[in-house]
């Protein structure tokens, strides 16, 4: 096998402050005010200059990566939030450079960052297909030899002729793509596209990326926060942390050690500051844990209801917060959602106070035995984000009902969630 | 020998740009299709936007040139070199309106372009050499009306076109009007990555401009002493040259239209390596 990438102490620096202050005006004034020996105008007021006296004006998004793909594999970036794969994404796809290091590839690249990029509401789907894909370095003619394909993958054979503002979003999204499944390429990367749409077209997207990957034999690079959908498309994985490379190897390995090595809550539940995966300096958990633990801080008996305590710190006054913690199993897979609006079918915000807030929440256990990680956040009504912190605290439900002494008997391995059901058995009486 | 063996075993190799030499013509080549196709976009999008659709390239031209008619020549009784005014005006207004569609439209292309320049690659100069090929396609579309105006003088007013021999330069004029404007707008786009306020002087700038340039006055009518100030303006000589070819009235002089021709061509080299620089970076600093 030949390798289809190679990358060489690859490093990408983001200076902050460089750029000036952005308007004319500003730095004309910076600039009078050094000629006539006074200090700088700017340099006094703001936040961002404190940053600077921090002495961290250089941000490293990625940090002397080296790896090698061959040709052929599927592969699967992981890493929380910031860890430098969309930089490391745009570098392969050349939409920046690199500050140092290298990266040699062996064939065409086609990079599906984004689905639709270019597309252009007035035109047609069939001109679209057109435009888009000479956006993404096809030729004409390629395109011309590819249509009928294009077409009957998206689905959208009775609309092509009509302007794509009159599609629905989903026939955008399939469309959009159908013409990046058919790029005449080696080299396949893909960003986290497919969490638009529809699950079946989902389904759809990751066939056809398998049946790229292992029939045509291309290389694909695959980022998602799906681990389910990682897994299940890629061989081998490459994990990213705070812009270095963590591991490389075999996919279940990566994911395990991600999924391991992420931040967790110490003794008393408190969450480390900056461990968030996302936060808008507004409102952040800084507490999270289980109260009603069989002994071990962190396991539970089999269907003991999750009695969870947590507290949030607020900087402000929110009306109608949304709280949500969400619930994964050792794979990745998010298993369980629940939040504080839509509970018993009523619609009701919580309202989060300047300072701390304390939250007791009570959460049916329908969990089969197993690991589970929590993934508590904070969100407003109109669905924007303020803080979560993905896979923070771990536990365990246990093989033994609470009172019991020993092991209960039934077969544990069938699925993951165990509803409550009613049985009638009659006889033939 | 050996290492650059090595080298060719590669379709790719990225690296951080040392030179600013590095243009990959060859890449911009390749793209040729996707120069077509944008080019096909921004006309049909633009017809299929407007209730008047294609109208719009013959009223704009028709109602501005009424508007100098009467404020310049019937009002202010700026001479138009004893030619009818609507003709003298029409020139000089669709071979202006290019080149300032030119400049502003290329001025903005990083603003413009910027959530499809970050998800994307493909040679970014593809972008601003396509709003220089679909406005000219506008233009094109705007020498119609200019024809027709000239054949209503000739038909209903007798009038007699001094058209000659040197109307063959039109070609070679258009395509350094074209040159310069994109080349001003392409160091602007570069210039408004890093001053974002330059972008509010372009179009205050171009509309000054046009008035240094003779478009609406022939450069006979410059008092001596302002001629040098006028003529310093690469544009300057396009239009006398211009005009000349069609009407027979204005100037064409060699020596002007080198002078022209040269700051075109280095004003282009500039802008191509300054475009070529920012646009390597430029999605890190939006």
């Amino acid at each position: 096998m030949s390798i289809a990438i190679k990358v060489e102490q690859l490093s990408k620096i983001y200076r902050l402050g460089e750029f000036g202050t952005g308007t004319l005006s500003y730095d004309l004034q910076r600039w009078f005010a050094r000629m006539r020996g006074k200090e700088d105008p700017y340099l006094t007021i703001g936040e961002i200059n404190d940053r600077m006296v921090k002495g961290s004006d250089v941000v490293y998004s990625l940090l002397d990566i080296n790896f090698e793909i061959e040709q052929g594999d599927a592969v699967g970036i992981i890493g929380r939030n910031g860890a430098g794969k969309s930089t490391l994404l745009k570098i392969l796809s050349r939409i920046t450079s690199p500050t140092a290091g290298r990266i040699h590839l062996r064939g065409r690249v086609a990079s599906l960052l984004e689905v639709g990029t270019g597309f252009h509401p007035e035109l047609t789907g069939k001109e679209n297909i057109y435009l888009n894909g000479a956006i993404m370095g096809m030729r004409k003619r390629e395109i011309d030899g590819r249509l009928d394909e294009i077409i009957d993958f998206s689905g959208v054979e009775r609309y092509i002729d009509t302007p794509v503002k009159r599609y629905s979003s989903g026939m955008y999204v399939r469309l959009a793509f159908a013409v990046a499944a058919h790029l005449e390429s080696e080299i396949l990367i893909v960003d986290e596209v497919l969490a638009v749409g529809d699950s079946e077209f989902q389904k759809k997207c990751l066939g056809k990326m398998g049946e790229v990957s292992k029939g045509e034999g291309k290389t694909v690079l695959f980022v998602s926060h799906n681990m389910a959908a990682i897994k299940s498309l890629c061989s081998s994985g490459i994990y990213l942390q705070n812009g270095a490379l963590n591991k490389t190897g075999e996919i279940t390995e990566i994911i395990k050690s991600y999924l391991n090595n992420t931040i967790k809550t110490d003794n008393e539940g408190l969450i480390p500051e900056g461990s968030s995966t996302y936060y808008t300096g507004v409102a952040r958990y800084k507490k999270l844990k289980i109260i009603n633990h069989s002994g071990d801080r962190t396991s539970l008996y089999y269907r003991a209801p999750i009695k969870i305590y947590a507290e949030i710190e607020s900087k402000e006054e929110i009306e109608d917060a949304v709280l949500d913690l969400r619930i994964s199993n050792r794979e990745g897979f998010q298993v369980v959602h629940c939040s504080n609006i839509y509970e018993n079918g009523k619609e009701k915000e919580a309202a989060i106070h300047k300072g701390i807030n304390k939250i007791e929440v009570v959460i049916e256990n329908l969990l089969q035995p197993g690991s589970y990680s929590l993934t508590p956040g904070i969100h407003l009504k109109d669905g924007l984000s303020l803080d979560y912190v993905e896979n923070i605290l771990d536990f365990e439900v246990l093989k033994i009902a609470d009172g019991n002494e020993q092991d209960l008997v039934y077969n544990w391995d069938m699925g993951i969630i165990r509803l409550n059901s009613d049985w009638k058995v009659y006889g033939q009486q | 020998m050996n290492h650059d063996k090595a080298v060719k075993e590669w379709d790719l190799i990225i690296e951080p740009n040392t030179s600013i030499f590095q243009l990959s013509l060859r890449d911009l080549w390749r793209y040729r299709d996707l120069l077509l196709l944008l080019v096909k976009r921004d006309f049909i999008s633009f017809y299929k936007q407007t209730i008047l659709g294609p109208l719009w390239f013959f009223l704009q031209p028709l109602f501005t040139t009424l508007i100098y008619v009467i404020i310049f020549s019937k009002l202010a009784g700026i001479s138009t070199d004893s030619l009818p005014s609507p003709l003298f005006y029409m020139v000089g207004i669709v071979a202006w309106n290019y080149f300032a569609d030119c400049l502003t439209k290329t001025s903005t292309i990083f603003r413009d372009n910027a959530t499809m320049f970050g998800k994307v690659y493909f040679p970014r100069l593809i972008m601003p050499l396509s709003v220089v090929l679909s406005n000219l396609v506008k233009f094109g579309v705007q020498l119609i009306l200019l024809l027709l105006l000239f054949l209503y003088y000739i038909l209903f007013r007798d009038f007699v076109p001094a058209t000659n021999i040197y109307i063959l330069f039109f070609p070679v004029a258009v395509l350094i009007m074209a040159a310069f404007g994109l080349a001003s707008g392409l160091i602007i786009s570069a210039l408004t990555t890093k001053y974002r306020d330059l972008s509010f002087l372009v179009s205050f700038g171009v509309q000054l401009l046009m008035y240094a340039t003779p478009v609406i006055y022939p450069l006979s009518r410059v008092p001596e002493k302002y001629k040098w100030l006028i003529s310093i303006n690469p544009m300057s000589g396009i239009f006398e040259a211009i005009r000349y070819g069609l009407l027979g009235k204005g100037t064409f002089d060699w020596s002007i239209i080198a002078y022209s021709a040269a700051v075109t061509v280095i004003l282009l080299i500039t802008g191509i390596l300054v475009f070529n620089k920012v646009e390597k970076n430029f999605v890190d600093t939006v």
